[in-house]
């Protein structure tokens, strides 16, 4: 079987609001093998970016364990996470937003070098800017271009470029191709991928998009509402939805075809506020196969068949 | 002209007068709108999708904007040419438009029962008590039940909010209906609810629609006939059957090629090279000929022209040049 290089077990993040406790991640397991892309997909509010962010210690988690490579990120210290965050990385669904505007593609590219010390040499820094840019398609005149000056296209190039920089195991792609046109989109994910297979990177790729999700991913989590629902292989959660929330998900998405005709489950009502849950199942009041047990106790999240994990009371059956 | 013919663009072109120079939007666009129907506008970022239809509301910013020259009829009246009060009359009981941000759209300091009784006052002059009537029976039958309709928008989730924005929209009966982007903001599952919705209300008003996306699965969900716009001009139209199953633009092409399908196994996407081109920079020849893998070097010279390749079915590409019936 393939290494793991990243487990989650039961990471917790609960922010504190006026009304109560946020139950923004409640208690998530999940592993991403090496060199895999690992998808995790939900609608807006069910945690996803929040997990993310949790793996990079960017957040700090109210409780669980994370561990990479088999060291407990956790127990780290301050110098210890620093000289540990090489190795993760993180690419932002804004590039507008996440990169300093006033600083030139150089700049962006440079600074992670920079800040680890990696070259005492200013040449031999620019020679890596160059080739970090040739990696990812960005054209040499642009090296002095500010964020402003660039299409989204590109400015994803930078932030890719810059979470590049360190030579990482694991990056996490935080929703890195929403805000792009689809035919920009394209071109981001045929990157993404090519970087993967020639460097042997490690993807987390958060998205809302499920067809984006199932192209670039080899296992999928579905989130809802701080937790997870289901995960498996991409091919089987597409094609053997168990949970009744991945099922009207599925079918939510149009497909950009008119010879099959699908059947459309529209969910009632909205996804419930996430402040002090109770303790059944999240789904419950927008499931339309829920019984009376689905009220009474929350469900775990169990593997039914190899590699596929659902939390589904009537599933698990 | 056409009894079926509810609306009809001729020749529009617009540009909008900025610090840096101006940008031709839209450039020399036609196209009709049957009754009943849904015309679904399908481009990218920049393709000149909303300005088309801020053109047909008589919204466009002013004094950045400038139609150069086209007429916008609504059953033989043109609309670029009525007065301010006209247009006030026309918009909202005959033309209605819903907006992709409902957040921006509605008014953050207003009753959501008080925006859309101020339609039907304005509209239909009704007493204030045969408004608040009317618009409680407007929000019901866009799912906002009684209880919640005295509330203001930030109470609401986003998919509630659009179905305001649908309410205040569908208010007056128009018979026209533009959604710029309706359910872009919202999740799947909303969104699925939103144009459920939305057939649903379509048909019991009989409305025709012109629906403005960027996503071929919504257009594939509602049309019944399609544009393609590139850089401010359709470079496709047809009805369904004639862009998803013999789509001939290379662009059209291009953006099948270039969106991961849920539906069929793809190895690599087939993304189209390059970028949209710069509307400040009005180029020689085909707009698309720089992305084009087809592009001959005719193409950058002269400016294609619209070609009906099969009855219906218009491409302009300079490919075609011959085998249309007509050439318009």
């Amino acid at each position: 079987m393939s290494e793991k290089l990243v487990e989650v077990h039961g990471l917790k993040k609960y922010f504190p609001t006026k009304k109560g406790l946020l139950h923004a991640v409640d208690n998530i397991d999940f592993y991403i093998n090496k060199g895999e892309t690992l998808g995790l997909v939900g609608e807006s509010g069910c945690g996803k970016s929040t997990t993310g962010r949790l793996l990079l210690r960017l957040i700090e988690p109210t409780g669980g364990e994370i561990k990479i490579e088999g060291q407990d990120v956790m127990k780290m210290g301050a110098k210890e996470m620093r000289e540990f965050r090489k190795k993760i990385q993180i690419v932002f669904q804004d590039p507008y937003a996440s990169l300093d505007s006033r600083f030139s593609v150089y700049e962006s590219i440079e600074e992670p070098l920079r800040i680890h010390k990696v070259y005492n040499d200013p040449k031999e820094m620019e020679k890596r800017v160059f080739e970090l840019m040739e990696t990812v398609g960005l054209a040499p005149r642009v090296i002095n271009s500010f964020p402003h000056e660039l299409d989204g296209g590109r400015r994803q190039r930078v932030g890719i470029a810059r979470a590049l920089a360190l030579n990482p195991e694991l990056i996490v792609l935080d929703e890195p191709v929403s805000a792009l046109d689809v035919s920009i989109q394209a071109q981001i994910l045929n990157l993404l991928q090519n970087l993967q297979k020639q460097m042997g990177l490690t993807y987390l790729f958060i998205s809302h998009n499920l067809s984006v999700v199932k192209h670039i991913s080899d296992r999928v989590a579905v989130m809802y509402l701080g937790k997870i629902v289901e995960m498996a292989e991409t091919e089987e959660l597409f094609k053997n939805p168990l949970h009744p929330y991945t099922k009207a998900l599925l079918s939510a998405v149009p497909t950009p075809r008119i010879d099959i005709d699908k059947q459309r489950i529209v969910l009632e009502g909205d996804v419930p506020s996430p402040i002090d849950p109770p303790a059944r199942c999240r789904f419950y009041n927008r499931c339309y196969c829920r019984c009376e047990g689905c009220a009474e106790q929350d469900v775990q999240l169990v593997e039914v068949k190899p590699n596929h994990f659902v939390a589904c009371m009537q599933a698990q059956e | 002209m056409d009894q079926n013919v509810i609306l009809e663009v001729k020749n529009l072109s617009l540009n909008y007068v900025t610090d840096d120079g101006t940008v031709y939007a839209v450039n020399d666009l036609n196209f009709v709108l049957h009754k009943g129907s849904t015309l679904c506008l399908v481009g990218e970022t920049g393709a000149g999708k909303t300005s088309t239809a801020k053109a047909i509301m008589g919204i466009l910013p002013h004094p950045q904007s400038k139609i150069l020259s086209g007429e916008v009829l609504l059953e033989g009246e043109d609309l670029l040419k009525a007065s301010k009060k006209r247009m006030q009359s026309v918009r909202g009981s005959k033309i209605s438009m819903i907006f992709q941000d409902p957040m921006t759209s509605l008014n953050p300091v207003m009753r959501v029962s008080d925006q859309v009784a101020e339609v039907l006052r304005l509209h239909k002059a009704k007493s204030r008590i045969e408004a608040a009537k009317m618009a409680k029976e407007v929000l019901l039958q866009v799912g906002i039940k009684e209880d919640r309709i005295t509330e203001y928008p930030h109470q609401f989730s986003g998919g509630m909010r659009q179905r305001v924005g649908i309410a205040m929209a569908l208010a007056c009966s128009p018979e026209i209906l533009i959604a710029d982007e309706p359910t872009t903001a919202l999740d799947v599952t909303i969104q699925a609810q939103v144009l459920e919705l939305m057939k649903e209300l379509k048909k019991q008003y009989e409305m025709a629609m012109i629906m403005i996306t960027h996503d071929l699965g919504i257009v594939a969900d509602v049309c019944d006939y399609v544009a393609v716009m590139y850089a401010g001009s359709i470079v496709e139209y047809g009805d369904r059957r004639h862009i998803f199953t013999n789509a001939k633009h290379p662009y059209t092409i291009g953006l099948f090629g270039c969106i991961p399908d849920l539906s069929i196994e793809q190895e690599e996407l087939i993304p189209i090279k390059g970028m949209t081109p710069d509307p400040s920079k009005k180029p020689k020849g085909c707009a698309f000929a720089p992305r084009c893998a087809y592009a001959t070097e005719q193409c950058f010279q002269e400016t294609p022209g619209n070609y009906e390749i099969e009855p219906g079915h218009w491409v302009r590409c300079l490919q075609f040049r011959g085998e249309d019936t007509e050439n318009v």
